[in-house]
């Protein structure tokens, strides 16, 4: 048995690399084999020789960078294991976003999960996390602080369309990232009933569509256009779009609108507040503290390697519950997908 | 207590007006009493169970969660109230329904000492949500500011039970918490209540602005002539042993001015405006805006201050002689009325406002370009036969204003708005040139969202984004530089000294008058035009 996971899995300025198999899981520049977990863009970048992902992954990323974003991809199949270099590795759902994955390596006996981005409440719009049993487990703290509860997702839409009827003159304009929550956000308006066509900005055309051709049902759906001059076909109306087009001047056709923001940092009051939010609408594709802390004792690693997000307070968590923890300082990931 | 929570996560992050009264006029629908009317006390501040000391609460959450994560949690939420109501986690499993109501925290807390207080909350944590035990904390602790004037929940009261809000205005003197009476009534479900409090406010006849149309209807015979003073209106009402000094929309502001209160021993009701004295060697005179505010805003005023900062009030009108109503009565009858009463009230606390006599409009010209005191912003004209009418009817009674000041200042900031304006930089901070003439910079004076045109708008929108230095959130930097920037003519009311502004001024109701795109920053004004204005504004005839 290997004594050191570091030999099989360490933290490089490119990204976590594997020394054994000579690979790379989603590093931040270019390399010669990348191993990715999602479509995020923070996660899956262009430019890298040989790609392996999910078919979905895949698929998110060519829409993303168009058809030349690796030299080659390879497609992973959900819970089948592939030899890299004599090291075992397999994908696993994550519950994240649509193709999102964990990525298992394996090597005379240690493993090692790559969790990636991950979730474990329902998502309509993707396979739920699978937890895989492991010696060593790297999870992200996106939201790795006690303060991060986030409530029932079905509360949190029924908020929204409460509000779409208290105020039927004003359009709600509702800021959700364009890969995975906006879907998500939609998917969770049909199942509460809301039937009428939701507008959407062109930065989610091709990516519902795309959700749609994987038999995720969106419902009527039209592009958030206009004639020029004429506000008045938003009113009651709901709009979904990436959260920076709000602030631009594309938001200025929609008559007197409610701005809303689906996103787990809606939590935090201050922060709805600085961003102008009316309405925060507290959605996250990320595990809340409850979700982490939960998942860290059901699979019981041997060791917890921390990312990406508030290490300290999880790794402090650890410490408390006696998990042997420690920060794995990756850089270059940002939150893009909350 | 979730829908409480609900309304007050919902009110906190709605700017604009009618936003909020919707959201308060729904809430009155949907809930039931006494919960709805405990709602609107908590709103307008009506409740008083300030009984839970916040570090009493930190004490509570420590014993269930580790040190150092909560300190984690607070450093990064940065509100105590907040990351408690977030990290707050359960001893035992909530049952269904055992949440309490507003009303049960309500009638618990108003009877319980400090100590069983904390262990009530305590026990609410557990059965409440995140949300919900975050409105019971600022509600125990005595926290809740949710940006809701009391004047906006009048309002919200008015157009829920589709009646003008002076009705409103009128009874909310003899009500309290949970206000049974008047929900009844606005839902048409019972008669109107009878003003049952002793010494009632009188809701206040109110001016529109005299504008160029209304000028050839002004002359002597028919308008009498008045200043206009700068202090803050208030109505004066004593009756059965009750004295009350009420501001223009009803709230009662009697304990800030115990000076008035002690020297009203007459029996009626009074109109005028409330000014401040400043001791001097000559005796008292008129004090400026500034030393007005230095007795605002108060829960208790010093004996100090009594003596530094004397109030009066200068009577404008008579509303109730005795318990006469002679608000029927024409102006100049009630005028009339007014001068005999008076006489019998202590001189060093009311006096009467003086007509200003003329004989022509040119004359009411003149007076306005030239008043003879700082604190006079501007002429009332009062139509002589006009009965006493609450609101703001059009035609009896003209305000009009001497010009404001202008100055032409440096766009340096611009932030962006909120609502209909989120996706324009709406909100700007402007600066005048400080330091000697050789090396001068610019120090903010003010900020401005309003006065300009909805075209205008675009173009400062496009001209902050296309000079944009540095972004910090919401806000962006602007260049502001000699040769390149936007100046801005700035008209505004007044000035008062500062002592949160670098700049030492603050700007009373600044507006945007005009864009001077055809003016260099060099050129704009200089803090010594300020301060030169700040000087005359407070040196006093």
């Amino acid at each position: 048995m290997l004594t050191r996971p570091e030999a099989l899995l360490c933290s490089t300025p490119a990204g976590l690399y594997s020394p054994a198999g000579d690979f790379y899981i989603d590093p931040v520049r270019p390399v010669d084999r990348a191993l990715i977990t999602h479509g995020h863009s923070d996660h899956a970048r262009s430019g890298h020789s040989r790609v392996m992902a999910t078919r979905q992954t895949l698929d998110i990323m060519g829409l993303r960078y168009g058809p030349n974003f690796a030299g080659e991809s390879q497609a992973a199949e959900l819970g089948t294991s592939t030899e890299i270099n004599g090291v075992t590795v397999s994908f696993h759902p994550a519950g994240h976003v649509l193709g999102s994955a964990q990525i298992a390596v394996e090597k005379d006996g240690m493993r090692i999960v790559a969790s990636g981005d991950y979730k474990r409440r329902p998502d309509p719009t993707c396979l739920g996390f699978e937890p895989v049993v492991c010696d060593v487990f790297i999870t992200e703290a996106t939201f790795a602080l006690p303060v991060f509860r986030h409530p029932d997702s079905r509360d949190e839409i029924a908020k929204l369309l409460k509000s779409v009827e208290q105020f039927p003159e004003r359009s709600h304009l509702v800021g959700a990232y364009a890969l995975g929550k906006a879907q998500r956000v939609i998917r969770m308006l049909r199942d509460a009933g809301y039937d009428r066509t939701i507008h959407i900005h062109g930065a989610l055309a091709k990516l519902c569509d795309y959700y749609q051709s994987q038999g995720i049902d969106l419902g009527p759906l039209s592009p958030a256009t206009t004639e020029p001059g004429s506000t008045a076909d938003f009113a009651g109306s709901i709009i979904i779009g990436p959260p920076s087009a709000f602030l631009d001047r594309w938001a200025r056709r929609f008559p007197d609108p409610v701005s809303c923001f689906a996103s787990g940092w809606m939590r935090i009051r201050q922060r709805a507040r600085q961003q102008g939010v009316e309405l925060p609408i507290i959605l996250s594709d990320h595990c809340d503290w409850d979700e982490l802390t939960q998942t860290i004792t059901e699979l019981g690693p041997e060791q917890v390697w921390v990312t990406h997000g508030r290490e300290e307070a999880l790794v402090r968590w650890c410490d408390l519950n006696d998990f042997a923890a420690r920060p794995l300082h990756l850089v270059g990931y940002e939150d893009e997908g909350d | 207590m979730e829908e409480f929570a609900a309304l007050l996560d919902r009110l906190v992050l709605t700017p604009a007006r009618n936003g909020k009264i919707t959201l308060l006029v729904d809430y009155f629908r949907a809930t039931p009493d006494p919960d709805r009317g405990l709602a609107l006390a908590a709103i307008t501040g009506d409740l008083n169970i300030a009984n839970v000391k916040p570090a009493m609460l930190r004490g509570l959450v420590t014993e269930r969660i580790d040190e150092q994560l909560f300190a984690y949690s607070y450093d990064y939420v940065g509100d105590l109230a907040e990351t408690i109501s977030l990290v707050w986690s359960a001893n035992e499993p909530v049952r269904a329904n055992a949440a309490p109501s507003l009303g049960d925290v309500i009638t618990a807390l108003e009877r319980a000492s400090r100590s069983d207080a904390v262990r009530l909350v305590e026990r609410w944590l557990d059965q409440l949500d995140a949300s919900a035990r975050y409105a019971l904390i600022k509600l125990a602790t005595g926290g809740l500011r949710i940006g809701v004037s009391a004047r906006l929940a009048k309002q919200a009261l008015a157009q829920f039970g589709a009646v003008d809000v002076t009705e409103i205005e009128e009874l909310w003197h003899g009500m309290k918490p949970p206000f049974l009476e008047l929900f009844a009534w606005l839902e048409n479900a019972a008669e109107k209540p009878q003003s049952l409090g002793a010494a009632p406010f009188r809701p206040v006849m109110l001016s529109t602005p005299l504008e160029e149309p209304d000028h050839p209807r002004i002359n002597a015979e028919e308008y009498a002539a008045e200043w206009k003073w700068d202090g803050i209106r208030v109505q004066l009402t004593a009756e059965g042993g009750q004295r009350r000094i009420y501001s223009r929309t009803g709230d009662d502001i009697s304990h800030a001015f115990p000076d008035i209160a002690d020297a009203m021993d007459f029996n009626g009701t009074l109109d005028g405006e409330l000014l401040i004295g400043r001791s001097a060697d000559a005796g008292v005179e008129i004090g400026a805006f500034g030393d007005l505010q230095q007795r605002l805003n108060r829960k208790t005023v010093s004996v100090k201050q009594l003596e530094s900062h004397p109030a009066f009030v200068r009577l404008y009108d008579l509303l109730f002689d005795g318990d006469d109503d002679i608000r029927p009565m024409p102006f100049s009858e009630r005028r009339a009325r007014l001068e005999a009463f008076v006489k019998k009230l202590d001189p060093a606390r009311f006096d009467l406002s003086p007509l200003v006599p003329y004989a022509t409009f040119e004359d009411l010209v003149e007076l306005r370009r030239s008043p003879p005191h700082p604190i006079i912003e501007g002429l009332m004209l009062k139509q002589r036969s006009s009965a006493y009418v609450p609101g703001r009817p059009k035609g009896p009674w003209f305000k009009w204003k001497r010009d404001p000041f202008t100055i032409d200042a440096v766009l340096v900031y611009a932030q962006r708005g909120h609502g209909k304006r989120s996706s324009y930089y709406s909100d700007y901070t402007f600066a005048v040139w400080t330091g000697p003439e050789s090396e001068p910079h610019l120090v903010p004076v003010g900020k401005a969202y309003f006065g300009f045109t909805d075209e205008e708008l675009k173009q400062l929108d496009a001209f902050v984004r296309n000079n944009t230095t540095e972004r910090f959130g919401p806000v962006r930097s602007v260049r502001a530089e000699p040769n390149h920037g936007l100046v801005l003519e700035v008209a505004f009311e007044g000035l008062n000294r500062s002592k949160r502004h670098k700049s030492g001024v603050a700007m009373r109701f600044p507006r945007i008058s005009r864009l001077r795109w055809d003016k260099p920053p060099s050129e704009a004004d200089r803090l010594e035009t300020l301060e030169a204005l700040l000087r005359d504004s407070e040196a006093v005839d």
